[in-house]
């Protein structure tokens, strides 16, 4: 996606970027122009891999100048989407429970950059960007998130209901730690069916300490099911600080049998590494877990301001030095793939692409009263549904 | 009296490695007409033991549709606990007969996460009571999946195990979850109590697409009854007529009908000609069938297994008050369990269930 110049800013550009617009590439250029090019180059992964009972994969990973603007793009769509659900939220638009995602937008964007829609995702009731990792648009998720029947589960699931079956996406789960046996049943399908692909169980570092992980997790090594365990640590069960709610809180050790990695979750293309690496080690040997160390600005929920279990200065000194957005617009500079302008420029288109889908969203209409009593059964054999008042037979299924 | 049996489905559909290709069709609840008539089999057919009939109908589904997989303790290597898997681990391999660790809520999560996918699972407790450990699994994934994921998912699973009071297995294993799980939306729950509609119901309870839960009892799995040789299948919505009468409705359930069936040869000696049905479907309860009787006999008996406060007993009084209040002559009896831990005592534990004396004596102060 060519960055648009108008004649104003080719006024205003430096000479350095100004020889980009040369028709002949300038000889005294050694990297891409464009940001569309696809040619690889490498990166040196800044905080090393920490591994138990592995050998970590190399710290450098490969990337290209196309791949370092989507990252930037989609993670910025993705901030934007959480920050109008913010708004949304405060104007009484979003009701109920709201847990938002920014800050931790490097892990899925990292993951989706080495898995397909082969492969299985499943995450909590954080979801709303790996929603859109998976494919997923923004009207759909701001209709679902505003009840309204264009959301991607028809305005029944809500903000911890979102599923994309087609993509991979298997939600969006609101009992902490019930989507893990879930997960390894999606591992298990992909072993039944001799699949080549593998299943991804998000959880964070509250469900961490939850009996049915370690259950599950048993399951998956005795059977050798291509099941990767990815703790999303953000550090904070809710209200409480991982060192108050884990006896052991490195959480990629936790596995004991199981191998594991330890991974900067701030850093989108560690994440790619280490996920690339996670898939061919769950295809080839079995289950491995990573533990994204992750960070979340927001509260717990918007019901939770965040600030009285920790101190501003941590969060915003974590925005300042580690957020995965600057981080991958520093590398996009420094590697003069873009200019500070071109990447404020996608800043705006993305800012728009989330007013318009909010505004698309806030015109589509609540579902049906008669939508209360559809996919309650399966169609098949005969089952009436009842309202309230067992009168009439509201519906009756066959 | 039977209920008329529904044919098998088998098409080339039911070759392996290729979909089903249709749904079993039966008509809804309301729209059957009244099934008392001839008995379904013109066939000799064989004799057997009700877990023989539950164990034949589940190898038949497995042969038919490759998706199908047993999961559970047990069931693989060892057989199954009460033999309902014999034979299928040599027959099938591991991955489809599945032992698993002891870990109710998560293998019950796992099977949910299969079906997901399109796998048809059926996974076994132990003992119906084990699958406490995985209510929330079965209440928020199994149940609700397909209404929050807007019909995405369908989760084609099917819950089995054997409930109930047995011969002094003491409290914790003398559980009748039916009532914990009743009121979970989405999930469909029946009951067998002969070897022919346990057969019927498993192949039932496995093609279908809803969420199933097949309640057998402890003490059942060596009842013997000539079955059909060929295909067949049990609605799930639909209650079997025992026996057709006028004087008044007796509905029951699992091992209870039995106690009632023994109840009524007193009750017929003594003059009386009770309606027994056997409500096999109970969740939804099949108001069509139990409507026509009550609207015949004017006077209703529930004879159940379980305790007194909230079990199924509760809500079929309850749903045939807002029914058929019109037609009742006398107020509904319902004889339950009562409200105490079952007890080891074997005295003690006969005082906890519902027994045939007890029986004839409520149907005699019913029809006073």
């Amino acid at each position: 996606m060519a960055p648009s110049i108008s004649t104003f800013r080719r006024a205003i550009c430096t000479r350095v970027n100004a020889s980009r617009f040369l028709a002949s590439p300038s000889p005294f250029r050694n990297f891409s122009s464009s940001t569309e090019d696809s040619t690889p180059f490498t990166v040196d992964i800044a905080v090393p891999f920490k591994g138990h009972k592995i050998e970590p994969p190399p710290q450098v990973v490969e990337t290209s100048a196309k791949e370092l603007m989507t990252f930037f793009k989609d993670m910025s769509r993705m901030r934007r989407m959480e920050i109008a659900s913010d708004q949304l939220y405060k104007s009484k638009l979003i009701r109920g429970f709201c847990h938002l995602y920014d800050g931790q937008e490097a892990v899925c964007i990292g993951m989706e950059a080495a898995l397909t829609r082969e492969d299985n995702i499943i995450t909590a009731y954080r979801d709303h960007c790996t929603y859109l990792g998976r494919g997923g648009t923004l009207p759909e998720v701001f209709s679902e998130l505003m009840g309204r029947k264009d959301g991607c589960t028809l305005g029944k699931g809500g903000s911890m209901h979102f599923y994309k079956k087609e993509n991979g996406f298997y939600g969006g789960h609101g009992i902490v730690g019930a989507q893990i046996p879930l997960g390894v049943g999606l591992a298990f399908a992909q072993k039944y069916e001799k699949m080549k692909a593998a299943t991804f169980l998000l959880y964070g570092d509250g469900a961490a300490n939850q009996g049915q992980l370690f259950e599950a997790l048993n399951m998956a090594a005795l059977w050798d099911l291509p099941a990767v365990y990815v703790c999303e640590n953000n550090h904070y069960g809710m209200g409480t600080a991982e060192w108050r709610a884990a006896k052991c809180p490195e959480y990629y050790k936790r596995g004991d049998y199981v191998p594991g990695l330890k991974v900067d979750g701030m850093d989108a293309l560690a994440v790619k590494q280490a996920v690339r690496f996670a898939k061919e080690h769950a295809l080839s040997k079995g289950p491995i877990m990573l533990e994204m160390d992750t960070y979340r600005y927001h509260g717990h929920s918007m019901s939770d301001p965040g600030s009285t279990y920790r101190t501003r200065d941590e969060i915003s000194g974590v925005r300042q030095e580690r957020d995965p957005i600057e981080r991958i617009r520093k590398l996009i500079l420094f590697k003069e793939i873009a200019t500070v302008s071109d990447l404020k420029n996608i800043e705006k288109e993305v800012k728009k692409e989330v007013e318009d889908a909010v505004a698309k969203a806030k015109e589509s209409s609540p579902p049906d009263a008669s939508e209360l009593f559809s996919n309650v059964y399966v169609k098949g054999y005969g089952s009436q549904v009842f309202g309230c008042d067992r009168k009439h037979s509201t519906a009756t299924l066959s | 009296m039977r209920a008329a049996a529904e044919k098998g489905h088998t098409s080339a559909a039911s070759l392996p490695g290729i979909p089903r290709a249709s749904k079993l069709i039966t008509s809804a609840v309301a729209a059957k007409s009244e099934a008392t008539t001839s008995s379904p089999s013109t066939k000799p057919g064989h004799e057997v033991l009700l877990f023989e009939a539950l164990q034949e109908g589940l190898e038949e589904e497995m042969e038919k549709d490759p998706r199908v997989c047993v999961m559970g303790e047990d069931v693989g290597h060892y057989g199954g606990s009460y033999k309902v898997t014999k034979g299928l681990a040599e027959k099938f391999g591991d991955l489809r007969v599945l032992d698993t660790p002891i870990a109710e809520n998560s293998f019950t999560g796992m099977a949910i996460g299969a079906a997901m996918t399109g796998l048809r699972p059926i996974v076994e407790g132990m003992n119906m009571g084990f699958l406490l450990l995985a209510y929330n699994q079965i209440s928020n994934n199994c149940g609700m999946l397909h209404y929050t994921s807007g019909g995405q998912f369908t989760i084609p699973i099917v819950i089995r195990g054997p409930g109930g009071v047995g011969r002094q297995l003491g409290a914790e294993h003398s559980q009748r979850l039916e009532s914990y799980f009743q009121s979970v939306p989405g999930l469909q729950m029946v009951a067998c109590s002969t070897p022919y509609n346990a057969k019927g119901l498993m192949k039932a309870a496995i093609r279908s697409e809803n969420p199933v839960i097949l309640y057998e009892h402890v003490l059942l799995y060596n009842l013997k009854e000539r079955i059909p040789d060929e295909d067949y299948t049990c609605c799930l919505e639909k209650a079997e007529l025992v026996r057709p009468g006028k004087d008044v409705t007796i509905l029951t359930y699992s091992r209870m009908r039995h106690h009632v069936l023994q109840a009524a040869k007193t009750l017929i000696n003594n003059g009386y000609d009770p309606e027994i049905i056997d409500i096999i479907s109970l969740k939804p309860f099949d108001l069509y069938t139990i409507g026509n009787s009550i609207k015949k006999t004017h006077r209703v008996l529930i004879v159940e297994e379980c305790m007194r406060t909230g079990g199924i007993g509760a809500s079929l009084r309850s749903s045939i008050i807002d029914n058929f209040w019109d037609y009742l002559d006398a107020p509904i009896m319902c004889l339950s369990s009562q409200d105490v831990p079952t007890p080891y005592a074997g005295p003690l534990e006969d005082a906890t269930v519902v027994q045939p004396p007890q029986i004839v004596k409520a149907v005699e102060q019913l029809c006073q």
